[in-house]
């Protein structure tokens, strides 16, 4: 995926180089995004936006553990869906502001995802795959049964409050600068995360645990640091998601979400870090123009799944770095 | 009335009833899981809308053409079976040299291509199947009342699982199978047509997913979204029977269906969930599955 087989003596100066002109186009595109963050309500509907952003940050947190971590999780809707009802929850009936409802979300993401990661690692590959399904169906039937998640019916109308006492969240445009804020700082933690030495161990890991077992590295810890920090993020996308459209619902924990999750990030190109916000923006925006189309939707979004791994596997992103020759 | 542990004895065999006829569910989808990983690597997450594609062929050879149940039993599975083929032979075939969680993706699209399709043409809420007349009414068994067609049930998945396991593990073409599965290269080097073995292990597969299908329909209501969440407890079951062995995965099929009927007379809340925590226990005691072997 990222795989640039450098000379390494000879051309250690040509490679720091060419490492700083990668990261001064990194620094350039995440300006850009800034910059288009900062005029888009201007062009497109905010509570379209923001919904958008949640998702993206939801793929992009997804795509640190499959795209880098090499790790398939068919789950990840438990995270994103159990922070979205818990950060409902704690804003409406314990009334609780906005930061420290996000922050309760977030943590309990956090948590399921140190449990279920723990377990969920003993496996490989396809076992892997169908031990996070069958944890996040678990936690499906819990918000079907519980009693403070409303069952079918959600929690509705989440109060939006004022964000740190000050900032009034129930003025559409406030709420879309803090929702920007919070995908912009995730995703740059993310790239950071990616970047660090502990983000290249896990990409060794990811091409050949084998060899990274045998240079003595302890895999199965860095394996959960990233399923963690993963379902964290994604519970940060969901905690948000619930304050923006003031509902969690039970189809943020369905198995559905967990495979959509996995096509925004295949689409956009999983391994690179703007891919799967790409992705996502394609799906949400397929969503709403065809939401009056009904089962239609999951039709065609079965058959993008079909085109995306049978011909188009490194996804939009994939494809355009590798034309570019730098990773993206 | 006669109690155990205080439950109403009628209760409790009716429950356990239940639970056998789930595990005969289990038993029967896991069992086609486990042939079809065998041999070409892949778990089919198209399984439980193939089930429910038996379901409705079953439904639609009455509806449209007439055609009973019994030879529905035979006919569906084949129908069902061909369309497998043809998605193996026209996609799957395409991703055995790629990492197998392609594999996964790829029949996972499928599988919402499939339930959509369904979903448009037959809405979401379910279509009766009548019993057939042989089977209708029941028996008493002088502890308690059995349907005859959930009896039907247990008796024909049973069967129909160890049959495979007999073709599998006794059979010559059992055993090209499971050569194939130990090293293809060398098979076929053998003179065997390993591709079509691949193909036709395919077809099996989903022909069983199918079958059982069509034994679901009078029970359960016929309709799109049948099988999608029964395929996620059967991906549990398969984890926790590990898919090394053709046994291992009919007698964990069973019985986690019984703990699923025992749970439900016991503590009722439970009963959905039960599986998936039996599934992290045997995760944190035998990580490799009760049957399994590492792989």
């Amino acid at each position: 995926m990222s795989a640039e087989a450098e000379p390494v003596a000879p051309a250690g100066t040509a490679l720091a180089e060419r490492t700083a002109r990668g990261k001064r186009v990194h620094v350039m595109i995440f300006l850009g995004l800034a910059a288009i963050l900062l005029v888009a309500p201007g062009l497109l509907y905010p509570f379209f936006l923001m919904k958008l952003l949640c998702f993206a940050l939801f793929a992009s947190a997804f795509n640190l553990l499959l795209g880098y971590g090499g790790l398939l999780s068919f789950g990840h809707a438990a995270y994103f869906g159990m922070a979205s009802y818990v950060s409902a929850h704690a804003a409406k009936v314990w009334g609780f502001s906005p930061e420290l409802a996000i922050l309760t979300g977030v943590l309990t993401a956090a948590g399921l995802g140190l449990v279920f990661g723990a377990l969920a690692i003993r496996r490989q590959g396809i076992y892997f795959a169908m031990v996070t399904l069958a944890f996040a169906q678990m936690i499906y039937f819990f918000a079907l049964q519980a009693p403070f998640t409303g069952g079918e019916d959600g929690i509705q109308a989440v109060p939006r409050g004022y964000m740190f006492g000050v900032l009034d969240l129930s003025n559409t445009m406030t709420l879309y600068y803090v929702v920007a804020t919070i995908f912009l700082l995730g995703m740059l933690l993310i790239y950071r995360i990616v970047h660090s030495p502990f983000g290249q161990v896990l990409k060794a890991i990811r091409d050949n645990e084998a060899r990274a077992v045998s240079l003595g590295y302890r895999t199965d810890h860095y394996k959960l640091a990233v399923f963690v920090l993963s379902a964290t993020l994604s519970g940060l996308a969901g905690a948000t998601k619930a304050i923006v459209v003031q509902l969690a619902s039970l189809t943020d924990v369905y198995w559905g979400m967990s495979g959509e999750v996995v096509l925004m990030t295949l689409l956009g190109g999983m391994g690179t870090i703007f891919g799967p916000m790409v992705g996502a923006a394609i799906i949400i925006t397929m969503q709403n123009y065809l939401a009056s189309l009904g089962a239609w939707v999951t039709v065609v979004q079965g058959v993008v799944f079909v085109i995306a791994v049978l011909m188009f596997r490194e996804g939009i992103v994939g494809v355009l770095a590798k034309w570019l020759r730098r990773s993206l | 009335m006669a109690e155990i542990f205080g439950i109403p004895a009628a209760a409790l065999y009716g429950q356990l009833l239940l639970g056998f006829i789930n595990g005969a569910f289990y038993a029967t989808l896991s069992l086609g899981l486990a042939v079809i990983f065998g041999l070409l690597n892949i778990i089919n997450f198209t399984h439980g809308a193939q089930y429910m594609m038996g379901a409705f062929v079953g439904w639609m050879l009455l509806t449209y053409l007439g055609i009973g149940y019994w030879p529905a039993l035979v006919l569906a599975p084949l129908i069902v079976g061909a369309v497998g083929i043809v998605i193996e032979r026209t996609m799957i075939s395409r991703l055995y040299k790629l990492d197998h969680l392609y594999g996964l993706l790829l029949t996972f699209g499928l599988a919402l291509i499939i339930e959509g399709l369904f979903r448009n043409a037959y809405g979401v809420s379910g279509l009766a199947y009548a019993i057939p007349p042989q089977l209708a009414g029941g028996i008493n068994l002088g502890f308690m009342f059995l349907p005859l067609y959930r009896g039907w049930v247990v008796v024909a998945s049973l069967i129909v699982c160890l049959a495979t396991w007999f073709m599998i593990e006794k059979t010559r073409l059992g055993a090209y199978l499971r050569a194939a599965t130990e090293n293809p290269t060398l098979v076929q080097a053998f003179g065997i047509n390993v591709p079509l073995l691949v193909t036709l292990t395919y077809g099996f597969g989903v022909a069983l997913a199918g079958f059982a299908g069509v034994l679901a329909a009078p029970i359960y209501a016929v309709n799109p979204m049948m099988g999608s969440n029964l395929i996620i407890v059967v991906f549990a079951v398969v984890v926790i029977g590990g898919m090394g062995s053709i046994l291992g995965a009919i007698v964990t099929g069973f019985a986690l269906g019984l703990v699923e009927g025992l749970t439900k007379v016991f503590y009722p809340e439970a009963a959905a969930t039960v599986i998936f925590i039996i599934m992290a226990i045997v995760l944190l005691v035998k990580p490799a599955g009760l049957f399994g072997r590492e792989v």
